[in-house]
């Protein structure tokens, strides 16, 4: 369990956030620049000390204002990835690398160094410097030292921010496999929604400095707010389910979500995997009767739960899919057409392939 | 000319190289100590030591002479007390020469080191300390490496500076051949003898040439070190 609740004002800015999150687990910081995620991460990582508040980490104090307690940066064992990689210049990637576990010989390895190299893939670099690496490089190196100096917490902080979207494709499947391989907490800072999904296991929502809302991913994917942050195109419900039937040759998959089955596009799934998807509401279709000589691949029968006004002109309705929680964005017009209330019985349609590049691999118990 | 003619000139190389070397040797450490005091230590009274390190720049070299032998002269106070707890004697001797040089030269290395160090950037410090680096072995391990290039270039200079010290090496350690006459004090002593212009021509061109190796040996090995951390 991470329990943070820090207060710190910095000029004209004020950081007053606090959450608890459990771990192990993958903890978004998700916010808009200048929210204060930064800054969080720095108080967790104890860089920065605050004004007031305090952070334990599974129920051990590292900052208690109130009883003057402040572990010090190099004996909290918390690893950080930072944004811009921070390698030493003088040193080479082997150095880089070594430092932190040159540092924490007594404490427990969390990976060892052989493997560290095969998994980021580094066996090439060790003997560069870091002004001859590419930006995905660096980060990777970056991540090995910081998981080297064996820590009980892994702060990135929008590692994947500087680098392009080629290299970020490169990088985040390192970041996936660790969180797969290692049961080390992290705490995930970004503005992109796509790495959340892909990563987090529970999400806080960061606005002015003030924790808007935390929780699980699925359940905030719901949550009303976290449109004004990532914008009405990426909305759409985080559902998980488990891979039932695979067709290799088509790429498409049935998943078991709720009750029901869910036809996807999806490669390389194996039957029993865990999968996690996000159905964006603008791709979402609701019929009132059933449809036919549709190419859509799903029909399923749900129910109206909830509607509200998004904030860009359209609706946001919530619908019940034999347990699962999906949201449609329809225009106003639609919605009024259909004369849709709360509790009406829907067909909810969603076409296979909108679903592609949504779809997520969980690690089994994360 | 005398019977040896080069070894007036060898003699006062020799001595600058040596009173340049001591002083070097003797003012780095207190550079690094007052370049990362001047630039990192929040404390009253921080712009006066910045002024104070500075003087030498601004001072007369004869008064900053004056000073030394009123500090560490044979009877004055700290003097007395160096010479009788560890047998130490500074004025007009060439040990003298060299502090009075390195008293001269410290501003000109501090400015090169703090330079260097308000450039080290601090976000590689905290990733240090992310990674268990406690102060000290932060500062050995990333920030003194990091000044690399600034205290290279600062002691260099500082040398090539420290052969050619003239005015506070006269008038504390005054001009005693073999001991306190280097470059700059023989150049002098030619000039005002009878019959020493050939030797003053010859010191002249040699303290030319020494200060030109100093300064081209500075920026060869600065380049070096950056190239090195990839700058």
């Amino acid at each position: 369990m991470l329990e943070v609740s820090v207060l710190k004002q910095l000029g004209e800015f004020r950081l007053d956030a606090t959450f608890t999150a459990p771990t192990p687990g993958v903890i978004a910081l998700f916010g808009r620049s200048g929210s204060g995620k930064s800054t969080l991460t720095n108080a967790i990582a104890g860089l920065v000390a605050p004004d007031s508040g305090a952070i334990t980490l599974d129920g051990e104090p590292l900052t208690d204002v109130g009883r003057s307690l402040f572990v010090p940066a190099d004996l909290r064992r918390i690893g950080y990835v930072f944004q811009d990689a921070r390698l030493f210049p003088h040193l080479t990637v082997l150095g880089n690398v070594r430092y932190g576990e040159r540092r924490r010989r007594n404490a427990p390895p969390l990976i060892g160094f052989d493997e560290v190299v095969a998994l980021l893939g580094l066996a090439r670099l060790l003997p560069q410097r870091p002004w001859q690496l590419s930006g995905g490089e660096r980060q990777r190196v970056s991540l090995a030292r910081a998981l080297l100096s064996r820590p009980r917490l892994l702060l990135l902080d929008e590692p994947l921010a500087s680098l392009d979207v080629a290299r970020r494709e490169e990088v985040l499947p390192y970041l996936v496999a660790l969180r797969d391989r290692l049961s080390v907490p992290m705490v995930y800072v970004s503005h992109q929604f796509d790495e959340v999904l892909r990563l987090a296991t529970h999400l806080v929502l960061l606005e002015g400095g003030r924790v808007l809302a935390e929780g699980a991913v699925e359940e905030m994917s719901l949550y009303p707010e976290l449109q004004s942050i990532i914008g009405p195109d990426l909305v759409g419900a985080v559902i998980e389910g488990v891979v039932t039937r695979v067709s290799p040759d088509t790429g498409s998959a049935e998943l078991a979500v709720g009750t029901g089955t869910l036809h996807v596009s999806l490669h390389g799934a194996q039957p029993g995997a865990r999968v996690r998807l996000q159905l964006l509401a603008r791709d979402v279709i609701l019929a009132t009767q059933p449809v036919q000589g549709l190419s859509v691949r799903n029909a399923l029968a749900s129910t109206v739960i909830a509607i509200s006004d998004d904030d860009y002109g359209a609706a946001l309705v919530r619908v019940d899919v034999g347990g699962a929680i999906v949201l449609a964005r329809i225009t106003q017009d639609a919605r009024r057409a259909l004369k849709l209330r709360p509790g009406d019985a829907v067909w909810t349609l969603v076409k296979a392939v909108s679903t592609r590049g949504h779809t997520f691999t969980l690690a089994a118990g994360s | 000319m005398n019977g040896s003619p080069d070894s007036a000139e060898l003699e006062a190389l020799r001595l600058s190289l040596e009173v340049a070397v001591r002083s070097v040797g003797f003012s780095l450490p207190l550079a690094v100590l007052a370049a990362w005091v001047l630039t990192r230590a929040r404390f009253p009274g921080r712009l006066l030591l910045d002024a104070f390190v500075h003087l030498p720049l601004v001072l007369p070299p004869v008064a900053v002479g004056y000073v030394l032998l009123l500090l560490f002269g044979a009877r004055a106070p700290l003097g007395a007390w160096l010479r009788t707890q560890f047998g130490i004697q500074l004025a007009f001797t060439t040990a003298g020469a060299a502090l009075a040089t390195a008293v001269m030269t410290f501003p000109l290395m501090v400015r090169a080191i703090r330079l260097s160090l308000e450039n080290v950037d601090r976000g590689l410090e905290d990733a240090a300390r992310t990674l268990g680096a406690a102060p000290l072995d932060r500062f050995v391990s990333i920030t003194l490496p990091l000044m690399l290039p600034g205290i290279l270039a600062g002691a260099v200079t500082a040398f090539a500076a420290g052969l050619g010290e003239f005015g506070a090496v006269i008038t504390f350690a005054s001009n005693v051949p073999g001991v306190t006459r280097t470059l700059p004090l023989a150049l002098y002593t030619a000039m005002q003898s009878p019959g020493g212009d050939a030797l003053a021509l010859r010191l002249a061109i040699l303290s030319f040439a020494l200060g030109l190796l100093g300064l081209l040996a500075a920026e060869f090995l600065v380049r070096r070190v950056r190239r090195y951390l990839g700058g």
